[in-house]
Formats: structure tokens, C-alpha cells, sequence
């Protein structure tokens, strides 16, 4: 009995001291958590952000540990979510805009968790970073390429919601699309939806039944590529490469890559240095990138590529003065470029020759 | 506005009510046999996904079809198992099979949303379907979107013409009266539900068979609770399903047409307007059956029978 108790003695001071020792030669794991709006199979806005944290997880190995929550609602159940996970993570993703007011609640009531608020612009607390991409800078580009392709001149526009994010995409592509062909016309139509493919297909059809014959969508689901495939017009990818769902309609697709971004702050977080920033990358920056351009006759591709490299270098901002807004008074005059902020990030209103009304 | 448009917009009004006429004409076989299955949503997304990988794997529509319809009966058989020999709960175990349907799908699918699939084409029949605004009007259509109108005519023939469609209204109004003169309540109702299963299940392959050719977890969209609410609109009328399915598809569709001419309706109102006409068809028919002996609401509807009481 005594020889049994030494043994567990011996085990026990081993064993504490073996912890001791691998606790000191590998650090906790950060434990990064991401909230998304819809299922991580949309192969559009979702699928990219996990396609990020997939990315983080590669690069990080053991040094993070990953909490995914998908379909989460942006309505009281997401304030639910982010304070569940605020308990048990170091920093949290939320990766919608409409989770804005519940991240800035939460963010106030655990100091010690970072935030990290995907496409907003609120950040009263110290541990809140907020973060978008420039999709205006893809879009100027797939602007340019439907002005060309376009035989109708007529681009359909499937639109989510009325938020500056959306706004600004279909004004850049717009305007590019009427550098290239001035004749061109936007159809646009808000389905008040992220995802539903059923309602996103509804849309598409109804825009290509009104004389549309180039599809753009700010939605998630791959429907509108298979509309588009199905009734033989032409459809650009949104968020992730769409070609499979549209092999002879697919021109090219705006890809999001936030796999660097994610890194960046939650290696960050292990060392320490994180801080709270405002991030709004681009083409420049690879934030924004294109799938393979198909389907487009080589002169259209290589102006597209010009495209990408003129905003690239900053030679061409997609927002290049003169601009008028839609009800004829003067935004941007010659040569001029707006201001990041309050002009772009809150943007609230049409260029000048878009005909819709601009929903309220 | 053209020809050709119109056309289209019928066409698309068609293809967004199908789903909704095959959901709620199986739930309103359920419920004129006194069962409240609240699971139709959860029984809509099983048949999609259900349809979309037999059609992956087979290339066969038919295969694909009968897939969904034998998916959903196999989930609603889990509501009536619960609710008629358990005897649980109409309204909680409906709950629970959306819930549980939603998440089988969603995890069953996962590998599935990578894939296409072909779409089932609509029926072309030569010369007939040729003819100007008749042809594309009447012999066009995707041949599920008959499918769905012969359902109704057939559920109206089952429930109206026949003994056995008397004896299954008869349960959904008394089953205790019906239970002591011979009738077996219980083999009634499950049917009747296994056949609700079925239908949502159609419906649920109609939109990754006939509407978009993916597969995503969600993709029903509330589409079955906006079926439930159908089958108030027609006060347990068949034909009726056909009226409220046309309206409640034909607003969606219509809205985003009018967007499109730049027609603006708050989509909002527009959202909102099929729930309200729910609301206001629930009150008149209240109102109306309040001092009648056969009223339209089937009597016994989400109680529980058990032949001892």
C-alpha cells in the first residue's frame, strides 16, 4: 500500500512536470471563432470566408483552434451566438454586415475578446477591427467586360439589399460599363434575400425575360449562373469561381480572399501586437481577385486584364470624376476621386444614368 | 409589354407555385384527416435533397422524383409513428420534424453542393407545342407543373367522390363518431400523412429538379410554412390551393418583374400581403362558421385520438 501511494506520487510530480514543461514549449492555441450568415456550401459570400478560415487553419496548424457557427440570422439570435462564443474565444469573425450592432453590444461587455466585423464601419471599442474588400474594384472590372459582351444592352442586376456594399457595386459597374458602350442600361432588382435560390433563379429569369442578356448578381447561391447557363446569356461569379455552374455563361467571377487577412490578425492576437484597425483592401492588396475570364473574345479579355492592372497600380480608380448622382446634381467633378469616407464607405445613392428608382 | 413577356411572366408564376400546390395539397389531405403536421418544411428540403442526389447519380428524372417522394414519406412516417401510435403533440412534433429535416439535409448534402445537375425539361410535344401563344401558354410546361395540377383534381375527386375520401373527412371531424361506427381512425391518418409526406417531398424536388439545379442547405426558404398557410387560404378547398398557390407564387414573381420596369412596389408589402389575405380569410370563415353545424375548419384537427377515450 505505501509502495502503491509512492508510485502515484512519483507519476503525479512526473506528469505535472511533463505539463509544466510541454505548457511552456507550446502555447495555448489561439481560439478563433467565425459566425457566417448562411451554409458554408453556398459557394458565394459564406463559402469564401471559410474558405479563409480554412486557409488561417492551414497556415496556423495548432496554433488555432477554429469555432464555425453557419446560417446564423441577424436579428437577436446572432447577439446570442456572439456572446456564447465571446465566452470561449480569443477573437470572433462576424462576417455580416447586418451583425454590426450585436458584434459593437457584445465587443463592450468582453474587453478582453477581439471583434472582428466584416464589411461595417462602426468601431467604438478598442477591441472592435472592422474589414471589406473593395468589390467595387471588381466590379469596375466585370463592368467593363459586360459593356462589351452585352448585344441587348441591357445588364441585369440581382441585388440583395440596399447597403452601401451594394450600392457601390452597382455603380461602379455601372459606370464601367457605360465607359466602354454608351448605350448600355442597368436592370436592377432586389430580392431582400442573401440566399434562396429558388427566389435568386426567379430574378434571373425575369431579368433575362426582359431583354437582359449579361447577369450580375450580389446575392450568394450559384442559381443565377445556372439560369444564365440554362437560357443562354452570359453571368458573372460572385464571391467564389462559379464556372462549373455555367460552363458556356460563365465570363468570369469576383473571388474574395480573406485567408490572408484572417492570418494576419490572429497571428496578431498570438503575439500580441493585435491592435484595432479599419482594413479595406483590394485588387492591389489580393483581397479581391477573378476567376479564369472564358467565354470572351480575346480583345475584351485583354481589356479587362488592363483593367485590373490600371486599378492595380491606381492608374484608374473605378470612381473617376465626372460624376453625376442620379438626380443630376454634381458629385465628383473632372478628374476628381471621392474620399474613402464619407463618400464611398456610406454610400447612399445612383449615378447619374441609371434609370431605376433608387429603393427606399 | 410583349407577347413574349407575358408568356414568360406566366410561365415563371407557374414554375414559383408548383412547389407550393404539392406541399399544401398533401398537407390538406393531412389536416382534413384531423392531423396538424407543421412539418412541411422539414419534409420539402429531405425531398430536394432526396431528388437532387438520385438525379446526380442516375441521370433518371423519374428515378429522381420518386426518390423525393419516397424521402419524404419516409420522414413523415417518423410524425406518424409519434403522433398516431406515441400520441404526441400535433404542433411540437411538426416543429421537430422541420427542425430535424432541415438538419438531416443539411448534413446529408454537405458533399452535394459542389455538384450540377441537368434540369428536367419542360414536355415538348411536336406541332401542338409550336402553336403561336397557345403553344408556349398551355403545352409548355415543366411536365412536374401538370403533375401538380392533376394532384389537386385528383385530391378533389379522392375527398369529394369517393367512400373512403367520406370517411377520411368524416375522422377529421369526429373521429370518435367515426372510430364507434367501424372506422379505423388511426390507419386513415396515417395514410393520409404518409400521402402529405409524399407531396412535400415533390414539392421540395421540384425546386433543385425544375427551378435551379443546385443543391443548398436552406434552399426551401420557408416555402413550406408559406404551404401551410395555403391550406387556411383555401379553407381546406382544393381548388382553392390552386388560387392561393397562384397568388402567393405570382406576387413574388410579379414583384421582381415590376422592379425590373422599375414599377416600384415596397417589395416589403408585397412580402406581406398573401399572410395578410391568410389572416383575413381565417377570420371571415370564423366569423362565418360561428352558428353553423358544418363548418369548413376540419372539427378534430390537432387533437389527439386514442380509441379508449
Amino acid at each position: 500500500m505505501f509502495n502503491g501511494r509512492l508510485t502515484s506520487i512519483v507519476k503525479i510530480s512526473l506528469l505535472s512536470a511533463i505539463m509544466a514543461l510541454t505548457g511552456n514549449v507550446f502555447a495555448d492555441p489561439v481560439k478563433a471563432a467565425f459566425i457566417y450568415i448562411g451554409p458554408t456550401g453556398d459557394h458565394g459570400w459564406t463559402y469564401a470566408h471559410d474558405q479563409g478560415a480554412n486557409y488561417l487553419k492551414d497556415k496556423m496548424g495548432d496554433n488555432v483552434e477554429i469555432t464555425r457557427i453557419e446560417s446564423v440570422a441577424e436579428n437577436s439570435d446572432s447577439a446570442r451566438v456572439i456572446t456564447s462564443l465571446a465566452r470561449k474565444n480569443d477573437i470572433i469573425f462576424t462576417t455580416s454586415f447586418g451583425y454590426m450592432n450585436p458584434t459593437i453590444k457584445v465587443a463592450a461587455s468582453y474587453p478582453d475578446v477581439k471583434f472582428e466585423h466584416a464589411t461595417g464601419y462602426m468601431r467604438p471599442t478598442d477591441n472592435i477591427s472592422t474589414y471589406s474588400a473593395r468589390f467595387y474594384e471588381g466590379r469596375h472590372v466585370i463592368g467593363k467586360i459586360a459593356g462589351r459582351m452585352t448585344e441587348s444592352n441591357v445588364i441585369g442586376y440581382i441585388a440583395s439589399f440596399p447597403i452601401p456594399e451594394v450600392i457601390r457595386g452597382i455603380n461602379s459597374a455601372f459606370l464601367a460599363a457605360r465607359s466602354v458602350n454608351p448605350d448600355v442600361q442597368i436592370k436592377i432588382v432586389w430580392v431582400y434575400t442573401w440566399f434562396d435560390p429558388g427566389k435568386e433563379a426567379d430574378a434571373a429569369n425575369a431579368l433575362i425575360a426582359q431583354g437582359a442578356d449579361i447577369i450580375m448578381q450580389h446575392t450568394d447561391s450559384t442559381a443565377a449562373m445556372t439560369v444564365a447557363e440554362e437560357k443562354g446569356v452570359y453571368a458573372f461569379g460572385q464571391a467564389s469561381d462559379m464556372t462549373a455552374w455555367g460552363p458556356n455563361a460563365h465570363l468570369t467571377s469576383i473571388i474574395n480572399d480573406w485567408g490572408p487577412y484572417y492570418l494576419r490578425q490572429v497571428q496578431g492576437v498570438k503575439d500580441g501586437t493585435w491592435t484595432s484597425t479599419d482594413t479595406f483592401d483590394g485588387i492591389r492588396q489580393g483581397m479581391v481577385k477573378f476567376a479564369r475570364m472564358t467565354n470572351m473574345p480575346i480583345d475584351v479579355k485583354n481589356e479587362a486584364s488592363k483593367a485590373i492592372i490600371d486599378v492595380m497600380t491606381g492608374a484608374v480608380h473605378p470612381f473617376t470624376g465626372p460624376i453625376n448622382r442620379q438626380d443630376g446634381s454634381v458629385w465628383l467633378a473632372d478628374g476628381e476621386t471621392p474620399p474613402m469616407f464619407p463618400d464611398i464607405i456610406t454610400m447612399d445613392f445612383y449615378v447619374e444614368g441609371i434609370d431605376s428608382q433608387y429603393p427606399n | 409589354m410583349n407577347e413574349g413577356l407575358i408568356i414568360a411572366i406566366i410561365i415563371g408564376i407557374s414554375i414559383a407555385s408548383a412547389p407550393l400546390i404539392f406541399a399544401a395539397i398533401g398537407e390538406l389531405v393531412v389536416e382534413r384527416s384531423g392531423v396538424l403536421n407543421l412539418g412541411v418544411e422539414g419534409m420539402m428540403i429531405v425531398g430536394a435533397l432526396a431528388g437532387f442526389i438520385v438525379e446526380f447519380h442516375t441521370e433518371s428524372s423519374l428515378l429522381a422524383v420518386l426518390a423525393a417522394l419516397l424521402a419524404g414519406m419516409a420522414i413523415a412516417s417518423i410524425f406518424a409513428f409519434l403522433t398516431q401510435i406515441l400520441l404526441t403533440n400535433h404542433v411540437a412534433t411538426g416543429l421537430a420534424l422541420t427542425l430535424f429535416g432541415l438538419g438531416i439535409a443539411a448534413f446529408v448534402g454537405r458533399s452535394y453542393t459542389e455538384e450540377n445537375i441537368e434540369l428536367i425539361s419542360e414536355v415538348h410535344i411536336p406541332l401542338i407545342s409550336d402553336l403561336p401563344v397557345i403553344g408556349p401558354l398551355l403545352f409548355s410546361y415543366n411536365p412536374l407543373v401538370y403533375l401538380a395540377f392533376i394532384m389537386v383534381f385528383l385530391v378533389w375527386w379522392f375527398l369529394f367522390k369517393t367512400k373512403q375520401g367520406l370517411i377520411l373527412r368524416a375522422i377529421g371531424d369526429n373521429h370518435d363518431a367515426a372510430h364507434a361506427i367501424g372506422h379505423n381512425v388511426i390507419r386513415y391518418r396515417v395514410l393520409a400523412i404518409l400521402f402529405g409526406g409524399a407531396m412535400a417531398g415533390i414539392g421540395g424536388a421540384f425546386l433543385s429538379l425544375v427551378q435551379v439545379p443546385i443543391w443548398g442547405e436552406g434552399m426551401t426558404a420557408g416555402r413550406g410554412w408559406i404551404a401551410l398557410a395555403l391550406v387556411v387560404f383555401s379553407s381546406w378547398q382544393p381548388f382553392k390551393v390552386i388560387l392561393g398557390a397562384l397568388i402567393f407564387g405570382g406576387i413574388t414573381v410579379i414583384q421582381l418583374h415590376a422592379q425590373g420596369f422599375d414599377i416600384r412596389i415596397s417589395a416589403a408589402y408585397m412580402s406581406m400581403l398573401p399572410y395578410l389575405a391568410t389572416i383575413v380569410i381565417l377570420v371571415s370563415l370564423r366569423i362565418r362558421d360561428k352558428n353553423k353545424t358544418n363548418r369548413t375548419m376540419p372539427n378534430c384537427l390537432g387533437r389527439i385520438f386514442h380509441s379508449t377515450t
